[in-house]
């Protein structure tokens, strides 16, 4: 019977001997990588560049707000910016960051394999991603402009008849591409967590990071295709005389409502579940304890993902048209396992040894402010609260909370795996400053938000002459946009600060998982040795064996306080 | 009882959903706060002061089950809740008062079946639906091209129209005044513009000004009455067109 | 591969309990179709996992008592580096342009794409470079 204090089992590596240098170099040899940790960077840093491009939309959008009557963009251009703000935040900044960047890197090394077990897919998803964020940007560049029929894209107003342009055919073409990439690393994901774990990782031994991404990724088959073949009916309506959305032909356009939201409420979850996986890896690490409540971590996630596909119709309660009390009960019941995560995540850090670094600060961040959208999404479940908040500011604060509190569990993600994946440690005073910037900023750019929803601001306004009293709160949210972009500016001056200036060594953070037993950065396949594996904290048990885990769910009373 | 940032509208429904938002609000705060509190607690309790592992506590599975149940039976007492105001806010009671009103890109207009009475207005000449008070009025709602949203803030209320589809509901005003409302679903090019007003009068006012559209010159005296509420802001051509017919 | 399974089939069961309540109820047909599709992407990957599940030995990473040693040998296939994903979605991304801009862009995106598939297939019967 091997026990965790055996020494680690040196690999024999499975394929021919080769040699690494005589492969290809510069630009080709990026553009013909496998490799799960090159690829998964190369989706860190476009995704990275995305936020970025959706944040100067985001800059401009506020320096319109900032007075009533705002000339800063056109009526027509402002239409454009918010569109394409939402467009690339959702579909081309947060979604590839969630499940192509750092699961990409992260997932196989997690449980012990050598690559994602489709290497060829992994790369082609990479480059539907890259070339889908290119033709969605570059309705920018045609007579028209980018799409601008909001980031839903709801029918009629997306027609030919009310938007003629090809920026809009180039919105829908650039989400084909990138709806294929999803789907792809959505099967690229569930194949190697149910096919490549190491010896003794069973199910119940995956850390809650893969967990999270293997129901992330049963989210994305289930709904991306669906998108996508509303998307393709989009097109056909535009440009090969069907009338499936539209009226005059017998069709509906609220079809398209009931298509886009059956995708898009799973996916805010496919959105969402990834950082949730981050912050339960994160939380334990700097509370020197292991997760409170795995396996009822694994109920919610499982339930939140089940839930997820029975609620979309929320989206649509002032249609007049919906089931009102199905979709009612549905959104409010999954704020139950969204709730038993928070308590988990206290439970961690309860009578733990906390050390505030600037992962744990960033995750802790992220739980306060999931905690404010949280309980703001609970009104929008009521159909009668939601009747007059939809489509004002309430709502678009409710999502800027839930978003910010990502931004704020992917930045936890990024410094926490940041030393893994590169070899070196970013700087933490840096990290603190930045972290307070985006916490306060986040807060101070949603309250003010709140408050205009239920003064009665409606989204989607270029200009509010009839209500200039508005323009003090949107002066304060504009305020606080400006420190979360300065947080942004912070991030990659603390790149460049920390570019190869401190190694981090294998394990700098004393962290729990498999991935914490391999070097920084880890090997060609990950892995040199690997220990057995006999709890969800292989990494632990091998470093610290007196403080093991026993089998499932006991604590030892002997193996507390020394 | 604090309003939590809504107040009671000028509606019977409005008050209902007034009601029920401070209850959500009571019940937000409080779990918010008692979240917030834990989670401060914990991170200034149990701050690292050494080097000691602590007690790997995994689980407790009584108080996992508390804080699963409890939860759900909190949810089931905001969907009775919900219920039954939802149930005031979309009833449709038989009235005589009527109005059907037409969105378009990007104005609005009203008419009232039975009589000749039609008001209409583009952008900010915001045109004036006149009802009665305390009186059901049954609205018909559609839109000949796009979606668009009607929203009034003070009848705490919104519903969108759509194309081919005729949605109603019921407005009982109780408090007479003039109530601002706006397009909340992007239509276009004008959607931030797309102004319109409830103006609740007397039934007694309200009848006077539905027949004076019998003869010819009082109608054309509304329709340049509602014409001759420009703002500052008038709707001008762009040489960029995007979305516009 | 019985909690691979599992997971599958009980979200199969879950998605079709709702589909039933929500179609009753509502009967709209959107909903319940995609539901219902949702049920079957449940039941069956989940329905071959099980009866694979019953069929096969403990695989090593199903076995809690499980060695390294055990997970020796080939893993699987893993091609270090290949051309073809990246022309396959430049020809991916010239279809779609094609969309926009026509035939001109979707004959030679469509090239590259059979080539891509062709070289990919081939590439991976051979073996490839690791």
């Amino acid at each position: 019977m091997t026990d965790v204090l055996d020494p680690p089992v040196d690999f024999a590596h499975e394929e021919p001997a080769h040699e690494e240098h005589h492969g290809p170099t510069g630009i080709l040899k990026w553009i013909t990588t496998t490799d799960h940790k090159v690829i998964g960077l190369s989706y860190t840093v476009t995704a990275v560049v995305m936020l970025v491009i959706g944040g100067l939309f985001a800059e401009i959008i506020r320096g319109q707000l900032a007075t009533p009557n705002g000339t800063l963009v056109s009526l027509a251009q402002y239409n454009e910016l918010f569109t394409m703000h939402g467009s690339v935040m959702i579909y081309l900044f947060a979604g590839p960051f969630a499940f192509g960047a750092l699961a990409n890197i992260i997932v196989p090394i997690q449980i012990g394999a050598p690559d994602m077990a489709f290497p060829r897919l992994n790369a082609l998803s990479y480059w539907l991603y890259l070339t889908g964020s290119i033709t969605m940007l570059a309705g920018f560049f045609t007579a028209g402009g980018a799409a601008n029929f909001g980031w839903v894209a709801y029918a009629p107003l997306s027609n030919s008849l009310n938007t003629p342009g090809s920026g809009a055919d180039l919105w829908i073409g650039g989400l084909l591409l990138t709806g294929f990439s999803a789907i792809f690393t959505g099967v690229n994901l569930a194949a190697t967590i149910f096919y490549l774990r190491a010896p003794g990782m069973t199910m119940f031994r995956m850390p809650i990071f893969t967990w999270n991404l293997l129901v992330t990724a049963i989210l994305i088959l289930l709904a991306f295709p669906v998108l996508t073949a509303g998307l393709i009916m989009l097109y056909a309506d535009r440009h090969f005389g069907t009338h499936i959305y539209s009226v005059a032909g017998g069709g509906v356009p609220v079809l398209w409502q009931h298509i886009f939201w059956f995708w898009g409420h799973p996916e805010v979850y496919i959105l969402a579940l990834p950082f949730f996986g981050m912050v339960t890896e994160i939380i334990p690490v700097f509370s020197r304890k292991p997760v409170f409540g795995y396996k009822g971590m694994v109920f919610a996630t499982l339930s939140i993902a089940a839930l997820s596909l029975g609620v979309w119709a929320h989206h649509m309660f002032t249609t007049g048209v919906v089931l009102l009390p199905f979709f009612s009960i549905m959104s409010l019941l999954i704020a139950v396992p969204t709730g038993i995560k928070i308590f988990n995540w206290i439970g961690t850090m309860w009578r733990g040894e906390i050390w505030f670094s600037t992962a744990m600060l960033m995750a802790i961040g992220f739980v306060v402010t999931f905690l404010i959208g949280g309980l703001t999404g609970i009104y929008l479940a009521s159909p009668p609260l939601d009747f007059f908040t939809h489509d004002t500011y309430f709502v678009v604060a409710h999502f800027h909370s839930v978003v910010m509190a990502l931004v704020l569990g992917g930045m936890a993600g990024l410094y926490y795996w940041g030393p893994k994946i590169t070899g070196y440690l970013l700087n933490e005073t840096i990290g603190k400053i930045q972290f307070w910037l985006l916490f306060i900023g986040t807060q101070v750019f949603t309250i003010p938000l709140y408050i205009l929803g239920l003064q009665g601001m409606p989204r989607r306004m270029a200009v509010y002459p009839h209500d200039p009293q508005w323009q003090n709160l949107n002066d304060w949210s504009s305020f606080g946009a400006v420190l979360i972009g300065l947080s942004t500016l912070l991030f990659v001056v603390n790149i460049a600060v920390s570019w190869k200036k401190h190694p981090a060594g294998d394990n700098p953070w004393d962290a729990h998982t498999l991935e914490w037993f391999t070097t920084s950065p880890p090997p060609h396949h990950n892995f040199y040795r690997l220990p057995q594996i006999r709890s969800e904290r292989p990494t632990w048990d091998y470093n610290h064996p007196e403080h093991h885990a026993l089998a499932h769910g006991k604590h030892d009373p002997e193996a507390s306080a020394q | 009882m604090p309003n939590f940032g809504v107040t009671k509208g000028a509606t019977t429904s409005s008050s209902s959903v007034y009601h029920l938002w401070q209850g959500f609000s009571l019940g937000a705060v409080i779990i918010g706060a008692f979240v917030v509190l834990l989670i401060l607690y914990a991170v200034l309790r149990y701050r690292r002061k050494g080097d000691r592992i602590p007690a790997q506590t995994q689980y407790h599975l009584p108080l996992e089950v508390l804080y699963t149940v409890v939860p759900i039976l909190i949810v089931f007492g905001l969907f009775a809740a919900t219920v039954v105001v939802e149930n005031k806010v979309v009833a449709n009671p038989k009235t005589n008062v009527v109005v059907d009103v037409n969105a378009f890109q990007w104005g609005w207009k009203f008419t009232y079946p039975g009589s000749s009475a039609v008001v209409v207005g583009q952008t900010t000449q915001n045109p004036v639906m006149e009802i009665p008070v305390n009186t059901n009025v049954h609205i018909n709602l559609t839109s000949t091209d796009v979606i668009h949203g009607f929203y009034v803030k003070e009848f705490n209320f919104s519903r969108y129209a759509l194309p081919g589809i005729v949605n109603q509901f019921t407005i009982r005003a109780v408090n007479t005044g003039t109530y601002f409302g706006q397009c909340t679903q992007l239509c276009g090019l004008y959607h931030s513009l797309m102004f319109f007003s409830v103006k609740v009068v007397s039934m007694s006012d309200y009848t006077t000004w539905l027949n004076s559209f019998q003869n010819g010159s009082a109608a054309q005296a509304a329709q340049s009455a509602t014409q001759q509420q420009t703002s500052s802001v008038v709707p001008s051509k762009t040489t960029k067109s995007s979305g516009v017919n | 591969m019985k909690v691979e399974a599992k997971i599958l089939l009980g979200l199969g069961l879950f998605f079709g309990l709702m589909c039933a309540v929500y179609w009753n109820w509502s009967l709209e047909n959107a909903g319940g179709v995609m539901m219902f599709a949702a049920m079957l992407l449940g039941f069956l990957p989940g329905g071959y996992y099980y009866w694979w599940s019953r069929r096969m030995k403990a695989r090593p990473e199903d076995d809690p008592t499980a060695t390294q040693e055990e997970g020796a040998g080939v893993v699987g296939a893993f091609p270090g580096t290949s051309i073809w994903p990246f022309t396959l979605g430049m020809g991916a991304f010239m279809v779609v342009l094609a969309l926009v801009f026509g035939i001109w862009f979707l004959v030679p995106g469509l090239g590259l794409v059979v080539w891509a598939m062709l070289g990919g297939t081939a590439e991976g019967r051979r073996g490839g470079h690791v």
